[in-house]
């Protein structure tokens, strides 16, 4: 116990994945060899073709446990990934990542491009038998932007002036102006039951607990601290997912839930880079069973500067450094080659990211250069430029977060190279958010930005947003991004949106207010038990059929254990 | 005492910087700062520290711990039960249990070796008895109790299927038989109270043998053995007995860590405890759990020193003695 109580300085940490993950990979190869191969047989078994078919058991494992299955209170990606299992949106993404229909089978969109109006599908279902109404969805609306609900994600909802339900499948929405994001918006709102939740306060409703959904799952039972179950929904709006029973088990630890993994009694799980390119890699066995996925994600890590602050007013100096900075280096150091440098705040490859822009190439001479344009020079020989009779030396803050901490180092050293001097420091979540980013008390951040499919980025890069606790922390006003943000926010065509966007990155870019690290990989192992999963995985990613998914009768575990 | 205590901990923790609405799924830039401050004002975060504390003092006169400030607001302590006759369950009522059995075990194992280890240390004094007991156990003290998990973990569960390797229940549990089921409960609580209790060895073992030492050169020890008694009967009867007495007090001083938990083991061994209840609270900065801990844990603390302070007085005449004079 009492090593235990020592040892609690966050080793283990959710962010801290890696340390463990390096001792571990020593602690793997000490075992040495004394691993199972699968036989011949199996492995033929394995990597058999079979016939779709449904039934079986998938048991996965999640880092937190959900606070609750409303997700609208609820917030968190824990409980976004088990709660769209189970509610459905009026729209979704589909594999290329256009928008369709899920509950809505049409939708139009008025000439003045202020009023949307969506048509539902006929009989729709909730789980509990009971109709699936545009009710349930005024309800829904109403509740997500009521104060009491307090959501988060209110305030696309709350630009809503107007709705409608004329009839039971038709729910209509009018803007006080045209809105671009409001599509998406209703990609990401989970429809609730109204006749369940009409009189039920959200936050202490036992429905978030026990929740009845219209998707392909239903929740069968919901163990504290230990795993969550879904059976299949008999009569799921969208048809029939082909796995009985999802099974998610609740693992706070990575390095256990590896060996979980190993043990075969998970069958997918998230990796990181060390797992995903040399644990696995060296280890056959798991070769032998484990498929492994990659896919870009909606997000990145950068580099931000205080624009409020001196020199990083100057457009020169942030370009300097983002010359500088060796973006490969870091992909290739911290990320053991599982990234890619990015250009524009978009996922490459997307219809946002505009294809004509690269990165700044490593270049130390022109970063030198353009220091001395700037003012700076090494007056007194001791390495650091100065100017005025002050040193060029600034401090880097970021969270507790051991990939971001080791980019940070790569930073520092290359900066030294063009005589700048840099400080690191690492700091928890919470007091970070508080401490610097509120009160705009830092220098220069590293940090990351997970984004959702709508290009519309107002509340990141837009001039207004610079109140404490608002987004656009590192202070940054260019009216001309002002502008482009504004009208790609009113523009519902795609194609005019689409340069809209391409201009604003391309103007970003060029005025380096962050510099971009790297776009990192969504990395996941899943046993090749289970069938029907497209690799390499489509824009939308790897998960984006897995109602298709099926494991065969042959490979499946002891099926006692299904209950 | 505890008005104390409670004093100090809230001005602590709010010392620290951020409140709830700084955690992570709020840094979205979908999220909007309006919706935070209005959670600040619901949860009365931006009234004056002392305010709160006044406002929590006087929930807690009626012993109501709260609800927790996380997305689906249940209560701290103890269930609550709605109009539908919905149960939930508070949050110390599910963790402590489980807490409470794995250290409970973890000490009775923890004593059941180290009294034994400490007598044979201490009769076999500077012998390669005592010299290897004394290496085990500063080995065992030495490696990190997450590193000796991990390892055991991939040996008995991974190389070997022996242990299940976290969790406390399989996931067909519900339909296995009793026994299956008693089966399940205690190969699953194996190795999250072997590992603890063998890294907490040393402390004790050293305890009991130089325990047993001093009493070892006690004249009344001498006495027994001139006497002719059996070294048997001088070792338990007369020894044994006074060189317990310290251990009363060592227990009772390890009863925080018996409500505490840790966040380590549990993490590793995905047990939802205390420990992981408590760190994740502060970590969120959810005020009423991280309160409702602190009161309930030295609450049960000082209740603790109490019994062992009784304990003492019981075992030990020349303490009544004192006690009734005093």
């Amino acid at each position: 116990m009492e090593i235990f109580a020592f040892l609690n300085n966050g080793v283990l940490k959710r962010n801290a994945k890696t340390g463990t993950a390096v001792l571990f990979f020593i602690l793997l190869n000490a075992c040495g060899s004394s691993s199972h191969d699968l036989s011949n047989e199996q492995l033929k078994s394995l990597n058999k073709a079979y016939p779709s078919q449904s039934g079986g058991t998938m048991i996965d494992a999640t880092i937190g446990e959900p606070s609750s299955l409303i997700y609208m209170v609820a917030g968190e990606s824990a409980a976004a990934a088990i709660s769209s299992n189970i509610f459905n949106k009026l729209l979704k993404y589909d594999k290329n990542l256009d928008l369709e229909g899920e509950l809505a089978e049409t939708w139009k969109i008025s000439v003045d491009q202020k009023t949307i109006t969506f048509k539902l599908k006929p009989n729709l279902k909730w789980s509990d038998g009971k109709p699936l109404t545009s009710e349930d969805v005024l309800w829904t609306w109403q509740t997500v932007i009521d104060e009491k609900t307090g959501s988060p994600y209110a305030s696309d909802y709350q630009l809503v002036k107007k709705a409608d339900t004329p009839d039971e499948l038709t729910f209509s929405v009018t803007y006080d102006q045209a809105y671009a994001p409001a599509l998406d918006s209703w990609a990401g709102l989970q429809i609730l039951p109204k006749h369940l939740l009409a009189d039920q306060d959200l936050h202490t409703t036992a429905f978030a607990r026990n929740p009845i959904g219209s998707s392909y799952y239903k929740l069968d039972s919901w163990t504290h601290g230990e795993n969550i179950k879904l059976s299949r929904n008999p009569i799921s709006v969208l048809g029939q997912a082909k796995i009985d029973h999802l099974v998610t088990r609740i693992i706070p630890d990575s390095s256990a839930q590896f060996l979980e993994l190993m043990a075969d009694n998970i069958d997918s799980m998230g990796l990181d880079p060390i797992k995903y390119a040399r644990i696995i890699p060296a280890r056959h066995e798991l070769q032998q069973k484990l498929a492994l996925y990659k896919e870009l994600g909606n997000s990145y890590t950068y580099m931000g500067f205080n624009l409020k602050h001196k020199p990083f007013d100057d457009v020169r100096v942030r370009r300097a450094i983002n010359y500088a900075i060796d973006k490969q280096e870091i992909i290739d150091g911290v990320y053991l080659g599982l990234g890619i440098s990015i250009a524009s705040p978009y996922k490459p490859g997307t219809r946002w990211s505009n294809p004509s822009l690269e990165p700044y190439p490593y270049d130390p001479a022109k970063a030198k250069a353009l220091l001395k344009e700037a003012g700076f020079i090494d007056s007194n020989g001791d390495g650091i430029l100065e100017r005025d009779g002050k040193p060029f030396s600034f401090e880097i803050v970021t969270n507790q977060n051991k990939e971001r901490e080791k980019s940070a180092v790569l930073i520092q050293r290359r900066l030294k190279d063009i005589g700048i001097e840099v400080k690191i420091r690492a700091i928890e979540w919470a007091s970070f958010i508080s401490r610097f980013i509120k009160t705009g008390d830092f220098d220069v951040v590293v940090l990351g930005w997970g984004l959702g499919l709508d290009p519309d980025q107002y509340s990141i890069w837009h001039s207004s947003q610079q109140a404490p606790g608002q987004f656009n922390f590192i202070g940054y006003n260019n009216p001309v991004i002002d502008t482009l943000l504004e009208q790609g926010r009113l523009e519902l065509n795609a194609d005019k949106r689409m340069k809209i966007y391409h201009e604003f990155a391309r103007v970003l870019l060029e005025d380096s207010p962050i510099v971009y690290l790297s776009a990192g990989y969504g990395l996941t192992a899943i046993h090749k038990r289970v069938k029907g999963i497209d690799n390499p995985a489509p824009p939308a990613g790897v998960g984006w059929n897995s109602y298709d998914w099926y494991i065969p009768e042959p490979l499946r575990r002891n099926e006692i254990s299904a209950n | 005492m505890l008005i104390g205590i409670s004093l100090i901990s809230f001005f602590i923790m709010h010392l620290a910087p951020g409140d709830i609405t700084n955690n992570e799924a709020a840094f979205n830039p979908k999220a909007s700062e309006e919706s935070r401050q209005k959670l600040r004002e619901l949860y009365n975060l931006d009234k004056p520290v002392i305010v709160q504390y006044g406002l929590w003092m006087k929930r807690m006169a009626t012993l109501d711990f709260g609800n927790s400030f996380a997305g689906h607001r249940k209560p701290v302590f103890w269930q609550t039960i709605d109009k539908d006759g919905n149960v939930t369950k508070g949050m110390i009522q599910e963790a402590l249990p489980i807490t409470l059995i794995i250290n409970i075990l973890g000490l009775i194992i923890t004593l059941a070796l180290a009294v034994p280890l400490g007598i044979i240390a201490a009769r076999k004094y500077g012998l390669w008895q005592d010299k290897s007991i004394t290496l085990f156990n500063f080995i065992g003290f030495s490696i990190p109790g997450f590193w000796l998990s991990l390892l055991l973990m991939y040996w008995l569960g991974v190389m070997n299927d022996w242990f299940p390797i976290s969790g406390l229940h399989s996931i067909n549990y519900e339909s296995l038989g009793t026994w299956g089921k008693i089966k399940d409960s205690f190969s699953h609580l194996f190795l999250p109270v072997v590992i603890p209790s063998v890294t907490g060895l040393a402390g004790i073992t050293l305890f009991v043998k130089n325990g047993m030492l001093d009493v070892f050169h006690q004249d009344y020890i001498t006495t027994a053995r001139a006497k002719g008694l059996s070294e048997h009967k001088v070792v338990y009867t007369h020894a044994l007995r006074n060189a317990l007495l310290p251990l009363i007090t060592i227990v009772g001083l390890s009863i925080p860590g018996l409500i505490g938990g840790s966040v380590i083991a549990e993490t590793i061994f995905a047990i939802p405890g205390m420990g992981k209840l408590f760190y994740d609270a502060v970590m969120m900065r959810d005020f009423p759990v991280i309160m409702g801990i602190l009161t309930i844990g030295s609450a049960l603390t000082l209740l603790g020193n109490l019994i062992a302070d009784i304990a003492y007085a019981w075992a030990d005449p020349r303490v009544r003695r004192g006690v009734m004079r005093g």
